[in-house]
C-alpha cells in the first residue's frame, strides 16, 4: 500500500478513538444526569433513605459521605504534605530514600478493598470498634496519602529554585524556608490536588463497605455532642456513604424503587465530582494569579 | 579549545600559593587548595586566593571555568547539591567554614549572596527586607522601618520606592529588583557580599546603576563578585582572578591582569580571543 | 543579629553548639520524619497483618495451598467442604488481560492523538475529558454496567447479561482514562528530535509514530498498560455488580463468572471470623496484596529501562 494512504487511514484511526472517548463520557454524563436529576429533589436530599419502602431519600449518606471525606482530610492533609516535604527537602538520594517511595508507590497501588480489608482486620476484628467513621476515614487515609506526597513534593519541586536559594542565602534555616517560601508558594498546587483527591475520596465505596459499614443509625441533626449515638457527628458510628449506598441498593436492596434512588444518587455524586474538578482549577488558576499578580 | 597549560603544574601553584601572602592589606577569606567535586568532576581544582577586606574582587573567565562553583562555595549554597564534595580550607575568622559542624545558617547571615536572576519574594517590598529579620527575633516595628529605609538607602533603592514599600516586589523594574534583592542581603549586616552575575541579567542603565552600587558598598563589605562582562570587571573591582577549567590561572591585581597579564591564557581572554 | 555578634568569637557564632542550634529546624526536620517513617510503618503494618491473617488458613486450617490455588470446587458450605479457589484467578485474570487488551490500543491511540496528531484539541478537550472520566466514581461505572450494559447483553448475546463479557466491557472504560493519561505523558515527553529527524527524511506522520515514536516510548507505553491492568485487577464493587458471581470457570466469555476481589467483596462480611471459609478469604485477600507487588516490581522494570 501507498505509504501516503496508510498515513491518511492512521490519522483516521486516531481521530475515531478521539471521538469515541468524548462519545463515551458524553453518553455517561447524558445517561447519569438525564435519569439522575429528575430524581434529584430537594425532598431526595433532605429525607431518610427507606430499607423496604419506597420513596427513600438520601440525606444521612449525603451527610456520611462529607463527613467522613472532612476527616479523612483532616488526617490525610497534614500528613501528606509534610511527607511531601520530607520528599521533596530532605530526603538523600539512597536506599532509604527508595525504599520510602517503594512504600508510597506501593500504598498508591493497594486495591481499594484491600485496603478495605486491613481497616476491617485492624478497626473491626482487632480493635472490635465495630463500623466506624474514623476507620472508614483511616482506610481512605492509607490511599489517600501517596496521593497528596505526590500532589505536594511536584508542588514544592516546581518553586522556581531561585525562591529557595534567596531564602537560605539570607541565613534562613531549611525549615523556615519551607514554612514561608516554599509551601506559600507551592499553595495552589498543592490545593488543587487535595481538591482533586477528595472527588476520588468521595466517590470510593470498597475501601470503606467493611470499614464504616453499610448502615446508618436514626440520627438526630439537633444533637451536636459528638460522643452521643444518635449524634451524626460521633465518629464511633457506622455510616453509610452514597457511593456505598448506590452498591447496597442495587445488589441487596429491598426497596420498590431501586433504580430511582440509585439514579439520583449517582447523580449527586458524580455532580459532586465534577465540582470538585472545576472547584480545583478555578481555585488553583485563582489563587496562582494573585500569587504571582505585578501588583 | 586545545589549549594546555604553560608551566608544569607544581610551579604554578608555588605561585598561587604566593599570592594569597603577598597582600599587604587585611585577608577576609583565605581560600588554600580548595576543590570541588561534582560526583567525579573536579569543577574547582586546588584553588588558593587571599580575598581582602573591603576590596571587589572579581572573578572572571569562561563558562563552566568554576567561578560560580567557587563563589557559591563561600557561603556554602553548594551543599544543595547533594553530589557535591569540597576538599581545602577556606578560613574566614580563624575558622574553616567548610568543616561539616560549621552552622552554615550563622554563615551566610554575615556571608550575604545575590544571585544572577533578580529573586524577590512574591511578597511586599518592605517584607522582601523583614522577611529574615524577623525570622531572626527582630519584632520591634520601629527598628525594622529603621532598617528598611537603611537598607533602601544603601541599596540606592529608597527615593524609588519609598512611597510603595507596601506593593508587591514583583511590580518593580528587573534593575529595581535586584537592588533590592541587594538591599535585602544588607538588612541582615553581612560582612562579605557575594555577587553571582548580578547585572547579566539587567539591562545597561540598570548595569550601571549595580556597578556605581559596588564601588560605594566597597567602603563597608568585602566583596566577591562573578562577571562575564570584563569591562565591568575592570571598572569595579580591585583584584581579579581569572578561573579557567577549574583552575586560578592568575590571581593579581586588576590592573595588572587587565594590562600586563602573566599567563598568556589570562590575555587570550581578557583580549577576547575565546570564552 | 550578625553585627550585635560580630564581637563574640568565630566558634561562637559559626561552630554549630546547643547554644546557636535552630531549633525550629531540628523540630521541622523531626516532624517531616515522622510522617515518612508513618508511611513505612504503614506498608510495613499492611503487608505483616495481612499476610499473618491470610497464612491462617494454611497453617491453622491445613488447607494445601497448592490445592487452594489450583483446584476449581469451590464449595465452603457443604458437607465435603472444599476450598479450590483457581476459578476466581482465572476469572480476575481473564478480566485483566481482556480489559488490557482492548483499552491499550485505544488508550495509546487517543495519547498518540494527544500528542502527534491534533495536540490543541487534545489539550482543550481530550484531555477534560479524560479527567472527568478518571472522576467517575467505580461504583457508578458498575451501576451503569448494570442497568445498560447487562440487559444489552442478554437482548443481543448469549447467556443472560451477567457474563465476564459484561465485565470485561466496564473495566476497559473504567482503565481507559488511566492508560491514556500515563501513555499521553510518555509520548509528550519524548525530544522533538526524534519527530524531526524521522520527518526530514521523508518518513509520513504514521511511519515516523510507527517506526520511531512507538518504539522509543515503549517501556513507558508497557507501564501504561501494566498501571491500567494494576487497577483492572483490584477493581471489586463495578466488577462484581455485572459479573453474575459464580463459582464455575466459564465456558465462554458470556458466561457468568466471579473474581477474587468480587467473592472477598461478597462473603467476607457474611462468614464468621475465625472459620475455615472466612480464614481462606483473608487468604485471596493476600494473593490480592502479593500480585500488587507483582504490578509494583513490573512497572519498576519497566521505568528501570526507560530510554528516554
Amino acid at each position: 500500500m501507498n505509504s501516503r494512504i496508510t498515513d491518511r487511514i492512521a490519522t483516521g484511526v486516531f481521530y475515531t478513538i478521539a471521538a469515541i472517548m468524548v462519545a463515551l463520557l458524553l453518553y455517561l454524563f447524558y445517561f447519569i444526569l438525564a435519569n439522575g436529576l429528575p430524581q434529584v429533589t430537594w425532598d431526595f436530599l433532605t429525607s431518610e433513605s427507606s430499607s423496604y419502602k419506597a420513596g427513600g431519600g438520601i440525606r444521612d449518606q449525603l451527610f456520611n459521605s462529607l463527613y467522613i471525606l472532612v476527616i479523612t482530610m483532616i488526617i490525610t492533609v497534614p500528613l501528606g504534605v509534610f511527607g511531601g516535604v520530607y520528599m521533596a527537602e530532605y530526603a538523600k538520594p539512597g536506599k532509604l530514600t527508595s525504599f520510602i517511595r517503594s512504600c508510597i508507590e506501593m500504598l498508591a497501588s493497594l486495591p481499594s478493598i484491600v485496603v478495605g480489608l486491613f481497616g476491617l482486620l485492624i478497626f473491626v476484628n482487632k480493635m472490635g470498634l465495630g463500623y466506624t467513621i474514623i476507620g472508614g476515614a483511616l482506610a481512605l487515609t492509607i490511599f489517600n496519602i501517596p496521593v497528596m506526597v505526590r500532589v505536594t513534593e511536584d508542588a514544592i519541586n516546581s518553586v522556581p529554585k531561585e525562591q529557595k536559594e534567596a531564602s537560605l542565602a539570607l541565613g534562613i534555616t531549611r525549615w523556615h524556608t519551607i514554612k514561608t517560601v516554599l509551601l506559600p508558594y507551592a499553595f495552589p498546587g498543592i490545593l488543587t490536588g487535595a481538591i482533586l483527591a477528595s472527588g476520588r475520596v468521595f466517590g470510593e465505596a470498597a475501601a470503606l463497605l467493611y470499614t464504616a459499614g453499610l448502615s446508618t443509625p436514626s440520627l438526630d441533626y439537633g444533637n451536636w455532642n459528638p460522643l452521643a449515638d444518635n449524634s451524626p457527628l460521633n465518629i464511633f458510628r457506622p455510616a453509610e456513604t452514597l457511593a456505598v449506598h448506590i452498591w447496597s441498593v442495587n445488589t441487596q436492596g429491598l426497596i420498590p424503587d431501586i433504580r430511582e434512588v440509585a439514579n439520583g444518587a449517582s447523580a449527586v455524586l458524580v455532580i459532586a465530582v465534577l465540582v470538585f474538578n472545576i472547584l480545583a482549577r478555578w481555585l488553583g488558576s485563582v489563587i496562582h494569579k494573585k500569587l504571582t499578580a505585578g501588583k | 579549545m586545545n589549549y594546555t597549560v604553560d608551566s608544569p603544574k607544581e610551579t604554578k601553584k608555588e605561585k598561587l600559593l604566593n599570592y594569597s601572602t603577598q597582600f599587604n592589606k587585611e585577608v577576609v577569606l583565605d581560600v588554600k587548595n580548595l576543590s570541588i567535586f561534582y560526583g567525579n568532576k573536579e569543577a574547582v581544582k586546588r584553588a588558593n586566593m587571599g580575598i581582602e577586606k573591603n576590596a571587589v574582587t572579581a572573578l572572571i573567565g569562561p563558562s563552566g571555568c568554576g567561578k560560580s562553583t567557587f563563589i557559591r562555595s563561600i557561603n556554602r549554597m553548594n551543599d544543595l547539591i547533594p553530589s557535591s564534595r569540597a576538599e581545602g580550607e577556606i578560613i574566614y575568622d580563624g575558622i574553616n567554614i567548610l568543616r561539616s559542624d560549621v552552622n552554615v545558617v550563622a554563615l551566610r547571615a554575615e556571608i550575604g549572596m545575590v544571585f544572577q536572576k533578580p529573586n524577590p519574594f512574591p511578597k511586599s517590598i518592605y517584607n522582601n527586607i523583614t522577611h529574615a529579620l524577623k525570622y531572626n527575633g527582630q519584632k520591634n516595628k520601629q527598628a525594622l522601618d529603621q532598617i528598611v529605609e537603611e537598607s533602601l538607602r544603601k541599596a540606592a533603592l529608597w527615593d524609588e520606592v519609598k512611597d510603595r514599600l507596601h506593593q508587591s516586589a514583583l511590580s518593580l523594574s528587573g534593575g529595581q529588583q535586584q537592588r533590592l534583592c541587594i538591599a535585602r542581603t544588607l538588612a541582615m549586616e553581612p560582612r562579605i557580599l557575594l555577587l553571582d552575575e548580578p547585572a547579566s541579567a539587567l539591562d545597561p542603565v540598570s548595569n550601571a546603576k549595580i556597578e556605581e552600587l559596588i564601588l560605594q558598598l566597597k567602603e563597608d563589605y568585602s566583596i566577591v563578585i562573578v562577571t562575564h562582562n570584563m569591562s565591568q570587571a575592570s571598572r569595579v573591582s580591585d583584584k581579579t582572578a581569572f578561573f579557567f577549567n577549574g583552575d586560578v590561572v592568575e590571581y593579581d591585581d586588576t590592573k595588572k591582569i587587565f594590562t600586563n597579564p602573566s599567563e598568556t591564557k589570562t590575555e587570550e581572554y581578557i583580549s577576547g580571543r575565546f570564552g | 543579629m550578625a553585627k550585635a555578634s560580630v564581637s563574640s568569637s568565630a566558634h561562637d557564632r559559626l561552630i554549630l553548639t546547643k547554644n546557636n542550634r535552630r531549633w525550629d529546624e531540628v523540630r521541622g526536620r523531626a516532624l517531616v520524619t515522622t510522617c515518612a517513617v508513618i508511611m513505612i510503618a504503614a506498608t510495613i503494618a499492611i503487608t505483616i497483618f495481612l499476610a499473618q491473617k491470610g497464612l491462617q488458613s494454611f497453617f491453622v486450617n491445613n488447607i494445601h495451598p497448592i490445592a487452594y490455588l489450583t483446584s476449581t470446587n469451590w464449595n465452603p458450605t457443604g458437607e465435603n467442604a472444599s476450598y479450590g479457589i483457581f476459578p476466581f484467578i482465572f476469572g480476575s485474570l481473564a478480566v485483566t488481560f481482556l480489559s488490557a487488551l482492548v483499552a491499550a490500543p485505544l488508550g495509546i491511540g487517543a495519547a498518540i492523538f494527544m500528542s502527534e496528531i491534533s495536540p490543541k484539541f487534545g489539550k482543550k478537550v481530550l484531555q477534560p475529558v479524560i479527567e472527568l472520566l478518571v472522576g467517575i466514581p467505580s461504583v457508578v461505572y458498575g451501576f451503569i454496567g448494570l442497568v445498560v450494559l447487562v440487559p444489552l447483553v442478554r437482548d443481543h448475546l448469549p447467556g443472560n447479561g451477567f457474563s465476564l463479557f459484561a465485565g470485561v466491557v466496564v473495566l476497559t472504560v473504567m482503565i481507559l482514562p488511566t492508560v491514556t493519561t500515563i501513555a499521553t505523558d510518555a509520548m509528550r515527553s519524548l525530544p522533538n528530535s526524534l519527530r524531526q529527524g524521522s520527518l526530514a527524511l521523508g518518513a509520513t506522520r504514521w511511519q515516523t509514530i510507527r517506526k520511531v515514536l512507538i518504539p522509543a516510548a515503549l517501556p513507558s507505553l508497557l507501564t501504561a498498560i501494566v498501571l491500567g491492568m494494576a487497577r483492572a485487577f483490584g477493581e471489586a464493587l463495578a466488577v462484581q455488580m455485572v459479573i453474575g458471581n459464580t463459582r464455575d470457570i466459564p465456558g465462554s466469555i458470556f458466561d457468568t463468572s466471579a473474581t477474587l476481589t468480587t467473592i472477598v467483596t461478597l462473603n467476607i462480611g457474611h462468614t464468621t471470623d475465625g472459620s475455615i471459609e472466612n480464614n481462606t478469604l483473608w487468604s485471596m485477600g493476600l494473593i490480592l496484596l502479593i500480585i500488587s507487588f507483582i504490578f509494583i516490581l513490573v512497572v519498576r522494570y519497566l521505568s528501570g529501562r526507560r530510554k528516554v
